[in-house]
């Protein structure tokens, strides 16, 4: 990496996320706007009842995907340092599955960031996930439809 | 780059979530005809019974994702993508 690589951090995990280590990663004496996002694992999908996600990733290729959609949002948003950190595993109702944390100058660039890097790691990133529902049975997702295969 | 000549090439595929449900394996190796990553998907697909549009679908080669009209070599690992759905 090139220097850009200080002002960027991400990872796929399979522990916890820790969401407050993140955001001192983002810390800068230039900064005046933070912003985060969280997508959490919600017990509900198209109507059924989901008991817990199975992330599934493709290490390799998801973490160089989303170094360049880190490095991409650094520099269209003029972004003093962007991280984020995705799960795979087994997540229960709650378990935080995704994380993006911006700090910018300015709010405005910070929003913008942080909702480009959380849209762009969803449609790009190599990664998959299976609901498991109250009924015992279990489908992958589409990301297209959002609906059970 | 290899010609590809009637005996055809090896490669091997990979398959992920649901291709690989689908596909009953992980991995294979193939000698195949396909010259193209896209020629490569119609053949195992047609095989395999997997589902979904090459459109919605992404391919890589020795890991660097790839574009479908990309021209296959001997040796090359072909990995099949369904429909992403992170976040």
């Amino acid at each position: 990496m090139d220097e850009r690589a200080d002002m960027l951090d991400f990872e796929i995990t399979d522990r916890d996320i820790d969401a407050d280590a993140l955001q001192r990663r983002l810390e800068s004496d230039r900064a005046g706007a933070y912003a985060a996002f969280q997508g959490w694992v919600r017990n509900h999908n198209e109507g059924r009842d989901v008991d817990s996600l199975e992330y599934e990733a493709y290490g390799p290729i998801a973490v160089s995907e989303g170094e360049r959609v880190l490095a991409e949002a650094l520099q269209r948003f003029n972004l003093l340092k962007v991280a984020a950190a995705h799960r795979v595993g087994h997540l229960q109702i709650g378990d935080c599955a995704v994380w993006v944390g911006v700090s910018a100058a300015h709010r405005g660039d910070a929003f913008d960031g942080c909702r480009y890097v959380i849209d762009e790691l969803k449609s790009r990133l190599p990664i998959w996930k299976k609901e498991h529902y109250a009924g015992g049975d279990s489908g992958w997702i589409n990301c297209v439809t959002g609906q059970p295969r | 780059m290899p010609v590809n000549d009637r005996s055809g090439i090896q490669v091997t595929a990979r398959y992920f979530a649901v291709f690989r449900e689908q596909a009953g394996t992980t991995t294979e190796s193939l000698t195949t005809q396909s010259t193209t990553a896209a020629e490569l998907f119609a053949e195992v697909s047609g095989r395999h019974g997997l589902e979904d549009s090459i459109a919605l679908c992404k391919v890589a080669i020795n890991d660097e994702l790839a574009g479908w009209d990309q021209t296959l070599s001997e040796g090359d690992v072909v990995l099949f993508f369904p429909p992403v759905a992170g976040g």
